[in-house]
């Protein structure tokens, strides 16, 4: 297994720490933000950018993304992409089209 | 691991190694790749032919609409069909579940589950998949989701019959065998999502030393890409999946428009869902399905030209490539289904270019595959009778999807027989013929014997003709306007009067196709067991799986030892030996011609 | 009897990785397709119908809330806000147990991994209370669309963190005794397992403002 010194995995263990401590305080600035009267848009916006930096805290530490190598990146850039693809499409089949909400 | 604790395991081995293993442990819960690979074969044959009878069923009505059905007509019950005459309710349900069946439980698990378990692991010098437990569960749980499939024809109101696509709100309001068949799908899914986990990480990380990537068999490819494409798009089927179930099971309304009348009565719902949303999730995994449907055909013909050309590949590269973007495609044309749903300009020319430009991947291939046989010493054997033909009837189904392809014309040719031709142009004399090739060529590695070439030519070439027969009138009834799922063929309408001559030629031929499978049946049983006995190498292949293991390979670990690879999967008549070839574990040429 | 298979334990040098953290990465991604399709889904019907946030009056009047309330007051921020504490804290102290195996100290792996279990439990008990206030004012999936999506979304999460917590439970109940046969191979599986927990985190943290705070 990837040798790692004692001394590099208590290291790690802080940052572990620290990141909760973070994810902690996010979550607190996700529900505040939201008691806020921001526009439907805006509100979407810096929830998902909220969430989004939370998440990327979680895999990139927690799942050590960070210092994973290629053959994960590759297959999670894929479906990131394949993602957002599948939320984006079906919105938009409905732009321009004949007006019915379905 | 200590040096103790290795020994321990092998001690332990040994321990095993005495012990017989029972007759469940090693033919029916094995976790050997090879065993599982011929129980998913097995079991997609006998869906298969269970799915082929539903479509002889069908083809009587279409040919002879009201007349009592010969042979097994009283056998279909009152509900179904009252004096054998068939109802139009039955007449659906077997619509519905021959597209389902040929799809989920006969073509993709013989396609993946046979032939890529059984050879994957040989091809890349592997002693097994990466996770044989897994391996095991997936072929139960498809066996489970097959018995839910078969069971739900007799539970009152017979068998889904909303179509294989399922669309509500008509499937959502329809008898309970939808509800079974949702229950079946996502047995299916499941089955088909642990397999293409283990599929990917055998092949990523099982390959044996010298076996990069650019020296793969094509086979192997082809499977890969396959495996991702099954593993990032049946998830949202499967959440479709759930939603459909709750909308019939609990009363919610994902699917449910809001005042839906239905035969007179308010359906009763909250409203507020979309059935476009279904065919969004459906079709985001049914498109990608359909290359699951050819992308291992397209393997095994490359594998079986490639030997009886005695030639490499031409193309190979460009083929990789050409597979790798498809697969990437394969997600982003999914709407060309949709066409009709009212979809805005905007978005309807965007999938009409994507799946313009997804037919470009297609042409490279069947391009390299056809130039591939320019002087090749060719071998007319069964196998590769079957791969031969395998191109045009290809290129006939892929050229047929074009005007689909593309709105305007879709306009006038969809849901009619014209797209009935042209997917079944791809599937059955395309895929189901490449999986013939791949049942003649890889016999001989299974059980050590081949089968018989002239039953294999009393198969070939009246298939070729009677499925061709079946399938080209439909463009004519298409481009007519008889439209698809109509359980009188179109006997009802005025436009159809000019086509329906054709109905009868078309079930004549495919009573036809039936009884030339006869000599296949008989073939692959009788020559399992007195089939003429043959050695490790039939074919005089290259690849790992002939040059390396014997025939059939060795119960636990497939080969005596390690295979190491030292060059390409097709070094058929190389430069120094014109009449050999050079195997990709071998240290010196082997063959004469 | 099974075959030995090559790399079960040890990784392949040029992948860097063992068979077991790419099969877990690659279901990960199948089920980053599960859920957006769900969060796809939701989404479409949100924006497709005007009236999807808004409380049937029938409803109104059973719930005693006024005409034109929204759904969303219906669910309770507090309770949620906690759950998501919880569900961090448990992703926190599942790292915490695959580094303490990497430490050689298994007893403060039975500590990490117990309080993650423990927190796992307490999610469901307050996911229970949620569900409970729901149903006792017949509030149910069939009530309307955002119900529907909710139960579905939140139900799904949680059998995610069931089946999480029946392998967490395993891997510190019967299944620690590997650690005493083979430590190597059993650190891989927490460390597969902790994968897997971290992703219901990572989803839990898109749906907790979906649905509560969107």
């Amino acid at each position: 297994m990837s040798g790692h010194s004692v001394e590099e995995i208590r290291q790690e263990t802080r940052k572990y720490w620290v990141v909760f401590l973070a994810l902690v305080v996010l979550t607190a600035v996700t529900v505040w933000v939201s008691y806020l009267d921001l526009s439907p848009g805006m509100a979407v916006f810096v929830a998902m950018v909220v969430a989004c930096v939370k998440g990327g805290l979680v895999a990139g530490v927690f799942m050590h993304l960070i210092s994973e190598r290629q053959a994960i990146y590759s297959i999670l850039i894929m479906t990131v992409v394949f993602f957002i693809v599948l939320m984006v499409g079906p919105i938009f089949a409905r732009w321009g089209g004949t007006g019915v909400a379905l | 691991m200590s040096v103790l604790e290795t020994h321990a395991e092998e001690a332990d081995d040994h321990g095993h190694e005495h012990h017989e293993e029972g007759f469940l442990r090693k033919y029916v819960f094995s976790q050997d790749h090879k065993v599982i690979g011929i129980q998913y074969g097995l079991t997609a044959l006998c869906f298969m032919l269970f799915g082929f009878f539903l479509m002889l069923l069908m083809r009587w009505q279409l040919a002879y609409p009201g007349q009592p059905i010969p042979i097994v007509g009283g056998l279909l019950g009152d509900a179904n069909a009252p004096g054998g005459i068939m109802l139009p309710e039955f007449y659906n349900q077997l619509g519905a579940m021959h597209g389902t069946i040929m799809v989920f439980l006969a073509v993709v698990p013989l396609a993946v589950g046979a032939f890529g378990n059984y050879v994957v692991p040989l091809q890349i010098g592997a002693p097994d998949m990466a996770f044989p437990k897994l391996n095991m569960m997936s072929y139960w749980v498809y066996a489970v989701g097959g018995i839910v499939m078969f069971a739900s024809f007799f539970v009152p109101g017979g068998a889904a019959n909303s179509g294989w696509t399922s669309y509500p709100p008509l499937s959502v309001t329809a008898t309970t065998g939808q509800t079974w068949w949702l229950v079946g799908m996502v047995f299916l899914i499941t089955s088909s999502l642990l397999g293409s986990v283990n599929f990917i990480v055998t092949i990523v990380q099982l390959r044996v030393k010298g076996l990069t990537w650019m020296r793969l068999p094509f086979f192997v490819w082809s499977q890969l890409v396959t495996a991702f494409l099954l593993l990032l798009a049946f998830p949202p089927l499967e959440a479709a999946g759930f939603f459909q179930l709750l909308d019939r099971v609990a009363g919610t309304s994902f699917f449910m428009p809001s005042g839906l009348v239905v035969s007179g009565e308010v359906v009763e719902a909250a409203g507020g869902g979309s059935p476009l949303l279904w065919q969004h999730l459906f079709w985001f995994l049914a498109h990608p399905e359909v290359y699951v449907l050819i992308l291992p055909a397209l393997g095994i013909v490359a594998e079986v030209i490639a030997n009886n050309t005695r030639k490499p590949l031409w193309g190979y590269k460009s083929m990789v490539y050409a597979i790798g973007f498809l697969g990437f495609m394969s997600f982003i044309v999914w709407a060309h289904h949709m066409f009709m749903t009212g979809m805005g300009t905007t978005l309807s020319n965007f999938f009409q270019i994507t799946t313009m430009i997804i037919s470009i991947p297609s042409v490279v291939v069947l391009s390299a595959l056809f130039i591939s046989l320019w002087g090749g010493s060719i071998r007319f054997n069964t196998p590769m009778l079957f791969a031969l033909a395998f191109l045009p009837m290809f290129g006939i189904g892929g050229l047929t999807g074009l005007p689909l392809g593309l709105a305007p014309t879709d306009i006038h040719l969809h849901d009619t027989y014209y797209v009935i031709g042209h997917f079944h142009y791809v599937v059955a004399p395309g895929t189901i013929f490449a999986l013939f090739a791949g049942i003649y060529y890889w016999f001989p590695k299974m059980t050590g014997r081949k089968m018989n070439e002239m039953l294999g030519k009393l198969h070939f070439y009246p298939s070729f003709i009677a499925i061709n027969c079946i399938f080209m009138p439909m463009f004519i009834q298409g481009l007519a306007g008889v439209s698809r799922r109509l359980y009188d063929g179109g006997m009802q309408y005025s436009h159809a009067q000019p086509v329906l001559e054709w109905n009868q030629f078309m079930s004549i031929a495919a009573f036809s196709l039936a009884v030339f499978q006869i000599p296949f049946v008989i073939n692959l049983f009788w020559s399992a067991k007195k089939g003429k006995k043959v050695g490790a190498n039939h074919w005089q292949a290259t690849t790992l799986e002939w040059s390396a293991a014997p025939s059939p390979p060795i119960a636990h670990g497939n080969f005596e030892k390690t295979p190491v690879v030292y060059r390409g999967p097709y070094e058929y008549s190389p430069p120094e030996h014109p009449r050999g070839f050079m195997p990709q574990n071998a240290t010196s040429a082997e063959g004469d011609s | 009897m099974s075959v030995e298979i090559p790399y079960n334990v040890d990784e392949r040098s040029d992948t860097g990785l063992y068979n077991a953290k790419l099969g877990v990465w690659l279901f990960l991604a199948s089920e980053v397709m599960l859920f957006g399709a769900l969060f796809s889904s939701y989404i479409l019907l949100r924006t497709g119908d005007p009236g999807f946030m808004t409380i049937p009056h029938e409803i109104a009047e059973h719930l005693h809330v006024e005409h034109g309330a929204l759904w969303s007051d219906q669910l309770s921020v507090p309770l949620a806000f906690l759950n998501t504490l919880v569900l961090i804290f448990s992703s926190v102290t599942m790292v915490l147990s695959w580094a303490a195996l990497r430490l050689k100290d298994f007893g403060k792996f039975k500590l990490w991994m117990g309080l993650t279990n423990l927190c796992a439990l307490g999610f469901m008990v307050i996911k229970a209370i949620e569900y409970n206030a729901k149903f006792s004012h017949d509030l149910l999936p069939s009530s309307g669309n955002f119900l529907a999506i909710y139960f579905t979304l939140t139900g799904l999460h949680g059998l995610h963190v069931i089946g999480g917590l029946v392998v967490n439970g395993y891997l510190w109940g019967p299944g620690s005794k590997m650690w005493k046969t083979e430590p190597e191979r059993f650190t891989n599986r927490v460390e597969v397992a902790g994968l897997y927990w971290h992703f219901v985190d990572l989803v839990w943290i898109f749906l907790f403002p979906s649905l509560y705070l969107l």
